[in-house]
């Protein structure tokens, strides 16, 4: 549903401290950093429909500035489990050669990659 | 291709008690159920993968066993579809991706290995969406699947495979995973019923990760008794996955005829009004009278932050993702495409082996967990996830179920949403919170619209509510209008060619 309804934990956006970094729309430079960082080469013409994508994408999350969380705790998951250990002890493990099978290139047991060092930053 | 209602597949309750009694064997139900698979997997598209020799030998074993007088389990000799993220031992497991083309997982999840141990037979691997990132199963690196129902429509996503070979009769019961809605809003589209379980409560081990405090692993079938009698099979404490729950399971089938009598529903205002089709409402307001009807009282609840829900979830569904798919690099794992150095490499491989969605939100996580961005967009949204579950734990203080439509309207046509994210991501609007506060919530068909296709009312439940929850939906699926199902009577199989 579109449409946004007044909450009673709504207040306004001019005084919400987060909101002028949420509504900051997202330039062309930031999606071209970002698929850097990530690892991913985007043509011009894609880096025009990616930008206008994560804009409305954004611009629906900054909804969120409504709503005062003043001294609510992240939630990072459903279930308060932490530090969680099995028992020390050996189980079954992978075979070295069904893993490496399945590599796109390996040599004497191990993950084989093109040179890392020297490469241009 | 339209199915009329009245078409009926033999359930897996039925499959099973035949194939144990020795009156069935399970090469002969394998046999039905290939046999449709050939006749209509050219349209539909539900695989991935199949392979018709290794189900033949696997049903050929049951059978033999039962003969010897072993018990086989309580899946004797069930066909089942696995969804294309979880990993099978020996068996491709793509995620619809081109980066996992030609991957063989070097291990089985343990709920392969539950179904497995219970007597199931494995007969494919689903299509989906690529890495589970859809509403439709447009977004697969193979092509869509179609709607059984209706096949100028979607299936629903990302399971869409999994419900597509259950509503084409390919299989009683599919496995899929829901992180969102994916394996609700597919059983809702396809006329099934579709369970997301507390998170926890079934193992991820050999599930490839999406969203790490989403993800949860559930079935597709055509009854409630069937998906119980799965759920019972595949959940349960896992020490390889360090998220499950160490507390017992629940055991579902037994309080399948619990009945709602004094039970308290809530229908959620927030999910009834602007958005959602008239006819999805009607079917909500029908499984809400039957309820009534069956004893139970049903009141207006109210969760005032649920239309929050989407914006939280698309910060921090997409934040999780882009963390779990960075492994994807052309190292370990299925796709390299070659270049002189390692970090060409990397970026050649990630840029021809992702499809479009993926690398939408592998961008959209990487934004919200960049510097300066961090506490406005993530924490933020970790923050709005705290209230709603706030909003939940407040409402379960006054009803012990809440009844909502699955959907806001019932299975779209191919391409209609594809190219418009945003349009696609809406339709999540009702299964993502159940999702962000890890709550179990259920798909069960209710009817059917004015074009003949299925709606899905859906049912949430607190923590570990499941057998609350079945029992309701149980209540739902006796009461449901004729026709809402493709498949269904439990005598099907004790009838003489009832395959």
């Amino acid at each position: 549903m579109s449409k946004r309804r007044s909450v009673g934990r709504c207040r306004d956006r001019s005084a919400d401290s987060l909101g002028p970094e949420m509504n900051d729309r997202i330039s062309k430079d930031d999606v071209e950093k970002v698929a850097r960082l990530a690892l991913l080469h985007l043509e011009p013409s894609e880096l025009e429909t990616f930008t206008g994508q994560l804009a409305a994408i954004l611009d629906h999350a900054s909804d969120m500035g409504q709503l005062d969380l003043s001294g609510v705790e992240p939630m990072t998951q459903p279930v308060p489990l932490s530090n969680v250990m099995r028992a020390d002890e050996v189980g079954e493990l992978l075979d070295r050669g069904d893993v490496l099978a399945s590599a796109p290139c390996s040599e004497d047991g191990q993950f084989r990659v093109p040179p890392v060092l020297g490469e241009p930053s | 291709m339209t199915h009329d209602g009245a078409t009926t597949y033999p359930t897996a309750t039925a499959i099973a008690e035949a194939v144990a009694g020795g009156t069935l064997s399970a090469s002969a139900v394998l046999d039905a159920h290939l046999a449709r698979t050939a006749a209509s997997e050219g349209t539909i598209h539900a695989f991935n993968h199949t392979d018709d020799d290794a189900a033949r030998q696997r049903a050929n074993e049951i059978d033999a066993r039962v003969s010897a007088g072993e018990d086989v389990g309580p899946l004797a000799g069930v066909p089942i579809v696995i969804k294309d993220n979880i990993c099978t031992k020996g068996v491709p497991t793509t995620c619809s991706s081109r980066m996992l083309d030609g991957w063989i997982p070097p291990y089985d999840a343990t709920v392969v290995r539950k179904l497995a141990a219970a007597g199931a037979v494995t007969v494919g691997k689903a299509n989906m969406d690529e890495f589970a990132m859809g509403s439709s199963t447009e977004n697969s690196a193979f092509g869509p699947t179609l709607n059984p129902r209706d096949t100028t429509r979607v299936p629903g996503g990302s399971s869409g495979g999994s419900a597509a070979s259950v509503a084409a009769g390919f299989a009683p019961v599919a496995l899929g995973s829901d992180t969102g809605g994916s394996i609700r809003q597919p059983a809702a589209f396809c006329g099934l019923v579709g369970v997301k379980p507390t998170y926890g409560l079934v193992s991820r081990l050999g599930l490839i990760a999406f969203g790490s405090s989403l993800d949860q692993i559930g079935p597709l079938t055509h009854t409630v008794a069937d998906a119980a009698l799965v759920l019972d099979v595949i959940s349960g404490h896992d020490s390889g996955d360090s998220t499950s729950l160490p507390t017992p399971a629940p055991r579902v089938s037994a309080h399948l005829d619990d009945g709602v009598a004094g039970l308290r529903v809530g229908l959620v205002r927030e999910l009834m009004g602007d958005g959602i089709a008239p006819e999805v409402l009607a079917s909500v307001n029908q499984a809400a009278e039957a309820l009534v009807a069956a004893g139970a009282i049903v009141e207006e609840v109210s969760l005032p932050t649920i239309d929050y829900s989407l914006s939280a979830y698309y910060i921090i569904a997409p934040a999780e993702a882009s963390s779990n798919l960075s492994r994807y690099d052309g190292v370990r794992y299925g796709l390299r495409v070659d270049a002189p150095t390692t970090g060409e490499m990397m970026e050649r491989t990630r840029t021809q082996g992702f499809g479009d969605e993926v690398k939408r939100r592998i961008m959209l996580g990487t934004y919200a967990l960049s510097a300066g961005y961090y506490d406005a967009f993530y924490g933020t949204a970790q923050r709005v996830r705290a209230v709603i579950r706030g909003d939940f734990d407040a409402v379960y203080n006054n009803v012990d179920v809440l009844l909502t439509p699955t959907t806001p309207t019932t299975a779209f046509k191919l391409a209609e949403k594809v190219s418009d994210p945003m349009a696609m991501y809406m339709n999540d609007i009702c299964t993502i919170a159940s999702n962000l506060v890890g709550q179990p919530s259920m798909s069960v068909p209710f009817g059917l619209d004015s074009d003949g296709l299925p709606i899905g009312v859906q049912l949430m439940a607190p923590t570990l509510g499941e057998t609350t929850m079945f029992a309701a939906a149980a209540v739902l699926e006796a009461a449901q209008p004729l026709g809402s199902q493709l498949g269904s009577p439990r005598t099907l199989v004790a009838n003489e060619g009832g395959l």
